[in-house]
């Protein structure tokens, strides 16, 4: 294909601005017939301009009528950013062009009016774009769209929302068959894997891509004061970061989690002497708040912001010079793309600096740096398409009308995730949606969908109300909203659970003020303002990332190395101590020690397979204990390992790793677990067996978690073959289970565990005893202490019997 | 053997009585076993009052565990302590599959239904109806009157913990006068031995039985700390 020259008045455009267009871009245009193309840029790289070109050229000469492209991100604000940022070249050129958002927070005269009157562009989210496809009028809508740009769509294709949103653009294919697909993605670990998901099958999609730019500039900050032994704060890094704010013009400063974000801030304020103009930025922080620090951001009033990754994604937040990431990054690609952020001017690097919250991240951030140097982005590659969508995606499509259960089958194979699907498990899906499983099929309320003639219909044409208001996949942590009494302002959102664990007079941190809990009002928790210097409550729940396999992977090579002339010397002094008492853990064997250590037998194990995996671990690890009689009484996990302690000390530890003992495990004795419920929960939500919102308003955590954990049990006791539950020990193998990992582990250690038993706490250990979130074991150890504890209560009461 | 190591013996207004580790109360001297507040029917009381509908497995699970207590101990005489129905209709509605188990459970023994607040009214399933029963020193009512001495009562679903060592337990609650019991149906909730409602009852030497592996008792006064 040659060169497509740009149309006079694009050119003059470009020249009136003193640019010349990128070859990216240049080639985007050149190839805008292709059925579907991915272009690969950096940040900064014109990327969405890339994407609008070749439909800002098609819609110049003001002759089609109706939608011409649809513009998806996984973002709201990105919407409204791209709305804005569209404007300056459409008002320039004089383009007759309408381009108009549309998402949660668009009025409903408004959405009316776009169904019967769509804009030449339609800016949407995947949520947004799978409700348009449910309503009777879809195909009038959709009958003349040329082509989809689907904006970081990297972002999206790591979560099951890139899963319904390719589904739903099956459906929109189906109604316009010259439809052109686009995808703008950032530097990704394998684009071919993205290009698949975006193809329409068995079409091809070929990959566009632009010229990385040069390698970021990433440090690990080094300090006079050393990092502690644990914990996530980084307070000892504060006088340093606001040395490096003062150095630059805008700092961006990252954190794992709101929690951290929160504490950091507030330290930082405490030592702001100069009282530079510091911000904060979560997405626990209440909408209102947030945008005030994203104008001041961009009216360039703030020389840092401190935030988690709501700030992620591509908003254009002007010029920043410094990103720096607070705690180890956890995931090598997450970093860059982070970082990629930081400077969006195209051809000079960015500049990063990690600082690690204790001891073992100064390992961990080496370790990203040796990565992002490499170019070794990490990944896990995803597994076919979730069927929880799939349910969702049916029930979609019988709000829009009857439906042919093989046509929608043939539609549902073009989509890359479900292109392996089989016949049977389709049916399986669309019989769950009909009827509700063998074990509800009782019940009126699940009975959805009824065959006639061939064709299958919603059984109640009420019932599509319900169905779109839980059109989603984004799993909510159940939140709160918090606010001042008497006050209708709100600050933000706590999760439910951290809400319940407060009592009046608690105090915590919210949008970096101190606030003391006085009770719960409704639906609202209610505080009041608080002068005290150190909150009594230090953290509230977030979400914590597992550091990924491939640096842990990296981690246990580094310490099989003979020196470190890459660590600080008193990281490389603390993992010399740890191989000269005891043994530095190795990537093919399972590194167990044994030690007594205040008044409790230990046993730290490292697995290094990450947070989540730990977990399961630790619980089914502590129930064979319990069943061999080691008396466990509780644990706790770190992404590298895990300690348990009991009353009786573990002789040989080996057994307990067994592999078929732990898939048993998984199978039996976890099923009954909280991990699991909530797993299970979460796909019932999004198939559509349980409402997320009602027409009686949504519902709270508490009363969806009771009737899903009832549901739950139910299922697992009568019909424990029922699809929800096949789909929920799918789900366990990654996330919040995270099984894929535990069996990552036994592969790669293959039964070879190396047991030390020594008199003391071993260096590589003792972080491990400062961790929060203990996990109590609830077996006969505790039942032992609660004997003797209620004994000695007796004996100390003077009651022996009444 | 196991049984006997688990359960909490005691003398109560002078009768020697079992507080069992499943909630039950066990009068091997009179062959009488008392349970509470079985609230059968409640997920269909649940779904007909508008509710989340929970599936009505739950009366079957009750109904299963009180006969491996019945099983256990093979009384002569069962006193169901009240709110045995989760309500009129569900008592009159009762699945024929759960009326059945409890026609087997009556057989052969003296089978006695408290009235409830929930249960007002008599229920056409066996068993004699009545607002309270004596034996002996004890009278079985389903909520306390505050007065009586020897009185055995449920109602309240009290559950305690004990600081340091884990989570609430369903227990029974007893001083010099009055004993209440933990509720045994299942999705039943629970009232805190803190809260005022329950506090206010009891002596300060009042006592609280845990249930669940084992019936452990605790000084009333060790639970209301927190």
């Amino acid at each position: 294909m040659g060169m497509r020259d740009l149309p006079q008045r694009f050119q003059d455009w470009f020249d009136s601005k003193g640019w010349s267009i990128h070859p990216h871009q240049q080639v985007m245009l050149d190839r805008a017939g292709e059925p579907a193309l991915l272009l690969i840029a950096p940040t900064g790289g014109g990327k969405t301009l890339a994407g609008f070109l070749p439909s800002l050229v098609e819609l110049e000469d003001g002759a089609h009528e109706g939608l011409h492209t649809l513009y998806v991100s996984p973002l709201k604000a990105l919407a409204a950013d791209i709305k804005r940022n569209l404007g300056t070249p459409i008002a320039d050129m004089d383009l007759p062009i309408r381009v108009e958002d549309r998402t949660g927070d668009t009025s409903y005269t408004q959405k009316r009016r776009q169904r019967a009157d769509p804009p030449h562009i339609l800016l949407t989210t995947p949520e947004s774009l799978a409700l348009l496809v449910s309503y009777e009028d879809a195909p009038r809508m959709f009958k003349g769209v040329q082509r989809i740009i689907v904006d970081e769509i990297h972002a999206l294709a790591e979560s099951k929302r890139g899963d319904q949103l390719m589904l739903a653009l099956s459906r929109v294919q189906a109604m316009a068959p010259g439809l052109r697909r686009v995808g703008l993605s950032a530097t990704v670990e394998d684009p071919a894997a993205i290009a698949h998901q975006l193809a329409r099958h068995p079409d091809p999609c070929p990959i566009v891509m632009a010229d990385p730019g040069p390698d970021p500039d990433i440090s690990m900050l080094v300090t006079e004061e050393t990092p502690p032994w644990s914990g996530g704060g980084a307070k000892y890094s504060i006088p340093a970061v606001l040395d490096l704010v003062r150095q630059h013009s805008t700092t961006l400063i990252f954190h794992n989690t709101r929690a951290q974000a929160e504490i950091y801030f507030h330290n930082l304020w405490l030592a702001n002497e100069d009282s530079l103009p510091i911000g904060i930025h979560h997405g626990s922080l209440s909408r209102d708040q947030r945008s005030k620090v994203e104008a001041a951001m961009v009216r360039g009033d703030l020389r840092a912001i401190v935030c988690t990754g709501s700030l992620d994604l591509g908003i254009d937040w002007g010029d920043v010079d410094l990103v720096v990431q607070i705690g180890a990054p956890k995931n090598v690609k997450r970093l860059i793309q982070r970082i990629g952020r930081a400077n969006h001017r195209y051809n000079a690097p960015s500049k990063a600096v990690l600082v690690p919250a204790n001891r073992f991240e100064v390992v961990e951030c080496v370790a990203a740096l040796e990565a992002g140097r490499e170019h070794d982005l990490d990944g896990d590659p995803k597994g076919p398409g979730p069927r929880d969508v799939l349910c969702q995606h049916i029930l979609i499509a019988a709000c829009a009308g009857p439906f042919e259960a093989t046509e929608l089958f043939r539609q549902i194979k073009t989509v890359g995730a479900y292109s392996e699907l089989s016949r049977a498990a389709f049916d399986d899906c669309l019989e769950f949606c009909a009827t509700g499983g063998y074990a509800l099929r009782a019940y009126d309320k699940w009975q959805r969908l009824k065959e006639v003639d061939g064709t299958y219909r919603l059984r109640d044409p009420r019932s599509a109300a319900q169905i779109r208001m839980n059109i989603g996949t984004i799993y909510d942590v159940e939140t709160l909203k918090v606010r001042f009494r008497r006050a209708a302002q709100s600050l933000g959102e706590v999760e439910e659970a951290f809400a319940a664990s407060l009592t009046p007079g608690d105090t915590f941190l919210m949008g970096g003020q101190i606030v003391r809990y006085e009770g719960l009002n409704q639906m609202t928790v209610e505080v009041s303002r608080n002068k005290g210097r150190e909150p009594k409550v230090a953290t509230f729940y977030g979400t914590k990332f597992a550091t990924s396999t491939q640096l842990s992977q990296r981690i246990l090579r580094m310490f099989q190395q003979e020196r470190w002339p890459e660590l600080p010397p008193h990281t490389a002094q603390w993992l010399q101590l740890q191989r000269d008492v005891s043994k530095l853990p190795d990537a093919g064997r399972i590194l167990v020690e044994s030690f007594p250590h205040d008044g409790r037998a230990n046993l730290a194990i490292y697995g290094f397979a990450g947070l989540n995996a730990h977990r399961t671990l630790g619980l089914i690890l502590t129930q064979r204990m319990e069943a061999a009689g080691l008396n466990p009484l509780g644990f706790v996990v770190t992404d590298y390992a895990l300690l348990i302690w009991g009353l009786t000390p573990v002789a040989d530890a080996a057994p307990l790793f067994d592999p078929a003992n732990i898939r048993d495990g998984l199978e039996t004795w976890l099923q009954g677990n909280a991990v699991m419920k909530r797993t299970f929960r979460q796909a019932a939500i999004i198939a559509g067996l349980i409402d997320r919102n009602t027409r009686g308003g949504r519902k709270t955590g508490r009363q969806a978690t009771f009737s899903s954990d009832i549901l739950y049990d139910t299922l697992a006791k009568y019909d424990p073959d029922h699809l929800m539950l096949r789909i929920t020990r799918e789900e366990a193998m990654r996330g919040l289970v995270d099984f894929g990992r535990v069996e990552e582990m036994l592969q790669r250690t293959a039964g070879r565990v190396d047991q030390v038993n020594l008199d003391r706490v071993t260096p590589l250990a003792a972080p491990l005893f400062l961790e929060p979130g203990r996990i109590p074991v609830f077996g006969e150890a505790r039942e032992r202490l609660l004997q003797e504890k209620t004994e000695e209560l007796m004996q100390e009461a003077g009651l022996t019997d009444l | 053997m196991e049984q006997i190591m688990n359960d909490h013996h005691f003398t109560f207004n002078a009768a020697a009585l079992v507080a069992r580790a499943d909630g039950t109360l066990w009068w091997p001297d009179e062959g009488l076993l008392c349970v509470s507040d079985l609230h059968l029917g409640k997920s269909e009381r649940i779904a007909r009052r508008g509710g989340n509908l929970l599936p009505p497995y739950e009366t079957q699970d009750t109904l299963w565990r009180l006969k491996a207590a019945i099983a256990a101990v093979q009384p002569e005489r069962v006193i169901c302590l009240g709110d045995s129905f989760d309500d009129i209709t569900a008592a009159q509605s009762v699945p024929e599959e759960a009326r059945r188990s409890l026609m087997h459970l009556q057989a052969g023994r003296e089978w006695i239904w408290i009235e409830g607040n929930h249960d007002p009214g008599p229920v056409d399933i066996g068993g004699t109806h009545r607002v309270e029963v004596t034996v002996g020193p004890l009278t079985f009512r389903h909520i306390t009157d505050g007065k009586t001495i020897g009185e055995v009562s449920g109602h309240y679903h009290p559950k305690a913990s004990v600081r340091g060592a884990g989570f609430a337990r369903a227990c029974f609650l007893m001083d010099r006068r009055k004993l209440i019991l933990p509720a045994f149906g299942a999705y039943t909730g629970g009232l805190s031995v803190g809260h005022t409602a329950l506090r206010s009852l009891f002596a300060a030497d009042g006592l609280a039985i845990l249930t669940g592996k084992r019936a452990l008792p605790v000084p009333l006064s060790a639970c209301l700390r927190r």
